[in-house]
């Protein structure tokens, strides 16, 4: 079995965030990791490499640094790692971001790609679909559980007040959450042998059956009006205080109120 | 694409089991505001089985015009049949704009349609209105007008966006659920009713649903509620829930709760609040035990009322609370609870 599974380096939101004039991500003055739902997409493609023996191929787009999570991903146990990167590239949307991913994994033999369900910088949680789209593949958000049977892939697909049980004919996409697993460590073998491989990369030239009008800031339908940190609501009253005057202070604030 | 050709502003009607969702009534609603501006009507689309009764509700909450899909391969949600029918509703009837409700449903609908159709989509929006884009004029830059402009948070609601999709029609958002109003009942009132159907022919893109697990939950809807007592990791253990529990009862409030809470398997998933779970607008909402991440805050700072009570004075909650109490949760939400009980006796 081959399995595809997309990551992305994303920015720490922990940290600061900063932008370029043109109001897009200054994505090489920020702190990164691997973004969270990815890694818990990794981890299953390599729970199902351990149980039914799989090729796992890591694809990532972004700037030559990305490189990083690639290496990452080889020393968690991936086989092969792609980067995707090119200046043409820059700016996509989820559109033009979906287009280049899935012209990247034409050249690829799959059964069953992975992404996870969203990235941690821009929450947009479109990406998946619209590379399942663009391939003509069923996908299968908010997976929980995914097993392999025969040519088929049976997943439990969360909702707000239940799941269902899905079967879909592979090559499928699936996209994973963070909550999915624990993901693994990287072993002292892994990084060592992940800091020697070969890590294969693909420009505007390598994609396959993709139109220039579908990629890159150019390509991309959506287009930021406006930028800016969020202005929140300030800080109210603090106070510490024993149990009793706690409970006198927030009875007092209910009344003002008119809570109670 | 001719632009011009696109008229109307079109809301996704999510159903599910035949309900109406509530989303889909937030969304005709803020649709009702977007038409007027531009001079135009709210259409809602309705997918589903056996689903065309449930026009009227949609028309009764603003709905100008109800296109309804209905056909047996549309009983439960799957992506493929769902995608064929709104993509084919929309190339039909060529609306200038789309909302979707950013719930597990519309977050998946929402990409798959996009893509198909060749539009932009815009995720997890807060706020939508009619503008210019460029928003001020630059010189050698055509400035658009009646373009939908479309704010939404991101990094992890550090940062605020607002995107235009110029050159593309229709132009689609997602719109979280509990951020935009529904306008009032209006008893009676019909809509045009028109059905659709593109046809269905099941191929490798449909999924077979094996088994449809409905999680048990005899709890009121967190997104209705008026007084929230949340906790989070400082509560301790999913036992002593049943204080904040108590409290709830005491103040006719329902619990909800922290993401940490529902990792660490205390609570359920529909109870959590927050980035990865639910946007919540109550009256008063306690954060108890709750440190206050930002991926928390960004689906409760819209309470009219915070109240947070952390062991932590450095805790993050603090700088969006009203009132913060620096304390023990487990001596004061009791006490607490017996001091309201009294009060409410008093009455």
């Amino acid at each position: 079995m081959k399995i595809v599974v997309c990551i992305k380096q994303v920015p720490d939101t922990k940290g600061g965030v900063k932008f370029n004039p043109d109001g897009t991500l200054d994505r090489a003055a920020m702190l990164t990791i691997m973004n969270p739902d990815d890694k818990a997409g990794l981890e299953a493609a390599l729970r199902l490499k351990d149980q039914y023996g799989a090729e796992v191929t890591v694809v990532t787009m972004g700037l030559p640094k990305a490189e990083e999570v690639l290496r990452e991903a080889m020393a968690m146990g991936a086989d092969k790692g792609i980067l995707v990167t090119d200046r043409v590239l820059g700016g996509a949307d989820t559109w033009a971001t979906s287009q280049t991913i899935a012209g990247a994994i034409r050249n690829l033999e799959y059964d069953l790609i992975i992404t996870g369900r969203q990235a941690i910088d821009g929450d947009t949680a479109q990406v998946g679909p619209q590379i399942s789209e663009h391939l003509g593949i069923p996908v299968i958000s908010y997976a929980q559980n995914i097993k392999i049977e025969g040519d088929s892939v049976i997943v439990e697909r969360q909702y707000d007040d239940r799941y269902h049980v899905l079967k879909a004919q592979m090559p499928c996409l699936i996209t994973a959450l963070a909550e999915l697993n624990e993901p693994r460590y990287m072993t002292p073998g892994g990084i060592f042998d992940a800091y020697d491989a070969e890590i294969t990369v693909w420009g505007r030239a390598d994609l396959k059956d993709v139109d220039d009008s579908n990629l890159g800031l150019k390509g991309s339908p959506t287009q930021i009006a406006k930028a800016s940190d969020k202005v929140r609501k300030g800080a109210g009253e603090k106070v510490a205080l024993d149990p009793t005057e706690a409970v006198d202070y927030i009875v007092g604030k209910l009344k003002d109120k008119h809570v109670i | 694409m001719n632009i011009q050709d696109y008229k109307g502003v079109f809301v996704y009607a999510q159903q599910v089991d035949n309900v109406i969702s509530g989303i889909a009534l937030e969304l005709i609603g803020k649709g009702k505001d977007l038409a007027k501006d531009l001079g135009t009507e709210v259409t809602a689309v309705l997918i589903g089985s056996d689903v065309k009764a449930l026009a009227d509700e949609l028309a009764e909450y603003g709905a100008d015009k109800v296109i309804v899909v209905d056909d047996p391969e549309l009983k439960e949600y799957r992506t493929e049949p769902y995608t064929h029918a709104l993509a084919s509703v929309i190339n039909e009837f060529k609306p200038e704009i789309v909302l979707v409700g950013a719930t597990a449903i519309g977050r998946d609908l929402g990409p798959r349609v996009s893509a198909r159709i060749h539009t932009g989509l815009t995720a997890d929006c807060t706020q939508l209105e009619i503008g210019d884009f460029p928003i001020n004029p630059i010189p050698g830059k055509e400035q658009l007008h009646n373009q939908l402009l479309m704010t939404r948070p991101a990094f992890g609601g550090n940062t605020i966006a607002t995107i235009a999709c110029p050159a593309f029609r229709p132009q689609m958002a997602t719109v979280r659920p509990g951020v935009m109003q529904k306008a009032p009942k209006e008893a009676g009132k019909k809509a045009v009713v028109v059905e659709y159907n593109p046809g269905f022919t099941p191929d490798n893109k449909y999924v077979e649903i094996l088994e449809v697990v409905k999680a048990v939950s005899d709890v009121a809807d967190i997104m209705d509620a008026k007084i929230l007592v949340s906790g989070g990791r400082g509560v301790g253990s999913a036992e002593n829930f049943k204080i904040l529990e108590d409290l709830a009862e005491v103040l006719g409030g329902t619990v909800s709760c922290s993401r940490a809470v529902v990792d660490a398997g205390w609570k359920s998933k529909d109870l959590q609040v927050g980035q990865t779970g639910k946007t919540v607008r109550p009256n008063v909402y306690f954060a108890i035990g709750i440190s206050g991440a930002i991926q928390h805050v960004a689906g409760m700072e819209e309470a009219d009322i915070i109240i947070a009570i952390n062991k932590d004075e450095t805790a993050p909650i603090f700088e969006v609370a009203d009132y913060g109490i620096v304390g023990d949760l487990n001596k004061i939400i009791p006490a607490l609870t017996e001091s309201l009980k009294a009060e409410m006796a008093a009455k």
